[in-house]
């Protein structure tokens, strides 16, 4: 894919760094894509003033901070006016709560899933009336009409992911739209920002720059329902505007869904060698997930008998870093709440998510040196 | 039928589901086994482990006899177990 790279050079070489670091973690972020990395680094130098006092420098800043809201917005299919920019993808739930809470009655209903991201119990915190935490199936997902109707006699608000980080399960957001009428639909695009296309039907819609190759420190909320201009010169940030990232997170959106399709149509391929081959060469893998409606990048399993954090460790000795919802390899001591809220096997659990790259060759890795690793790990049980 | 009490108490994932496991295969169908286990993880992968090894998942109860809190879960082996770690 390097024809498609603006800077070959450049980013050849740094791709060859990260290959040999075989990274295979990108929803837990990824390093910063070539157009974001040159948009950030032009805007040091431009749009370093505060955007909103009056003179030149200043206006230039605000220039620059339009435009990356223009940008931003016609990724979400909004108008610049709808864009609030945060600190990160959780202060993006948090604002986007926030926006609700003060114009609904008190005892009004909020429905949200048991496999949101942890930010979304955390925004809800806020919330003085009645929170519904609707279940999931073995493959992750919501029942739209149990979803809807739990919203009860005074709905108030729906909160639902769309691609689940941590298995890849795709919500089907549309028809909980229609479901729910009037009850206005949050939709946490975290995990699907570049990877899958951004569905219809939402009220507002929350992500984070870092996870579709932008710069840490930038959150986004889109607001349809927004009609008056947000702050241009950048009010939403307490203090001074961060221009440079608002920029670098703009161009870094523009490059990713030029590119969305292409980048999912390799990631697809390998996630189904995988899906397919690992339970092939190790004995006793559960893959999780659903398998037809999911994000093509992420691909969570289990093996029976095996120390998460082992796992982790070992894959990293072997030059390949990936995460793992085991309560073992958590700073939490608690396992992934989505691998319980769907009741599948949580020891011995690996997610694998694909950077936007060409990872054939981690991929090959990963299939040429787990099934050895997961041999000894079971011979050298206690 | 009696059951057999396996005090996994103290052990992390894996661990007691792999005691579990070794005392399933030595065990008859139809028997029950009683796994003590304080770690969190076994709430979610006792039940899963039965699903994957065809195995009946009977309860998880609140265990309040001696030798300090634990969830107790309660398995019926269904078909016989031929493999153990």
């Amino acid at each position: 894919m390097s024809s498609l790279d603006s800077d070959p050079d450049r980013s050849n070489s740094r791709r060859e760094s990260r290959r040999s670091g075989g990274y295979l973690d990108a929803a837990s972020g990824t390093w910063l894509n070539p157009a974001a990395e040159q948009a950030w680094l032009a805007a040091l130098e431009q749009g370093w003033a505060d955007p909103r006092r009056a003179y030149h420098q200043g206006r230039h800043a605000a220039l620059l901070l339009d435009a990356a809201r223009e940008e931003i917005a016609a990724g979400f299919g909004a108008s610049a006016g709808q864009v609030e920019f945060t600190t990160s993808g959780t202060a993006a739930l948090a604002a986007a709560v926030e926006r609700f809470a003060p114009n609904l009655p008190a005892d009004s209903t909020v429905v949200t899933s048991a496999v949101e991201h942890s930010a979304v119990p955390r925004a809800l915190d806020r919330w003085s009336g009645p929170i519904r935490t609707v279940g999931v199936d073995r493959l992750g997902r919501i029942d739209p009409a149990e979803f809807a109707a739990s919203l009860g006699s005074r709905p108030g608000l729906a909160v639902l992911q769309h691609v689940n980080q941590e298995v890849g399960t795709v919500q089907p957001i549309e028809q909980v739209a229609s479901l729910i009428g009037p009850c206005p639909l949050l939709v946490d695009a975290g995990a699907s920002v570049g990877r899958v296309e951004l569905p219809e039907g939402w009220a507002v819609m929350t992500a984070s720059a870092a996870k579709w190759g932008g710069p840490l420190g930038i959150g986004v909320v889109v607001d349809r329902h927004h009609r008056a201009s947000t702050g241009s010169a950048g009010d939403e940030w307490l203090g001074r505007a961060n221009v440079p990232a608002a920029v670098a997170a703009a161009a870094g959106l523009s490059w990713i869904m030029q590119r969305r399709e292409l980048f999912a149509a390799g990631h697809r391929k390998l996630i189904a060698e995988l899906r397919e081959q690992l339970p092939v060469l190790i004995s006793d893998v559960e893959v999780v997930g659903d398998p037809l409606n999911c994000a093509p990048h992420i691909l969570n399993f289990s093996c029976l008998y095996v120390d998460g954090e082992a796992l982790v460790q070992g894959l990293d000795r072997r030059g390949i870093a990936v995460s793992s919802g085991s309560a073992c390899a958590g700073v939490s001591g608690e396992p992934s709440h989505v691998l319980a809220a769907m009741g599948v096997l949580t020891h011995g659990n690996i997610r694998v998510s694909l950077p936007f790259d060409d990872c054939a060759p981690e991929v090959t890795q990963l299939l040429q040196e787990l099934p050895g690793l997961v041999r000894q790990l079971r011979a050298d049980l206690p | 039928m009696s059951s057999e009490l396996i005090d996994a108490r103290g052990l992390l994932c894996p661990m007691p589901i792999v005691r579990l496991a070794r005392v399933a295969k030595t065990s008859g169908v139809g028997s029950e086994l009683v796994l003590l286990s304080d770690d969190p993880a076994a709430a979610t992968d006792v039940p899963a482990w039965c699903r994957l090894r065809g195995q009946e998942f009977i309860s998880a109860t609140t265990w309040d006899g001696s030798g300090g809190p634990a969830m107790a879960f309660t398995v019926r082996i269904a078909t016989q177990v031929l493999n153990a770690p």
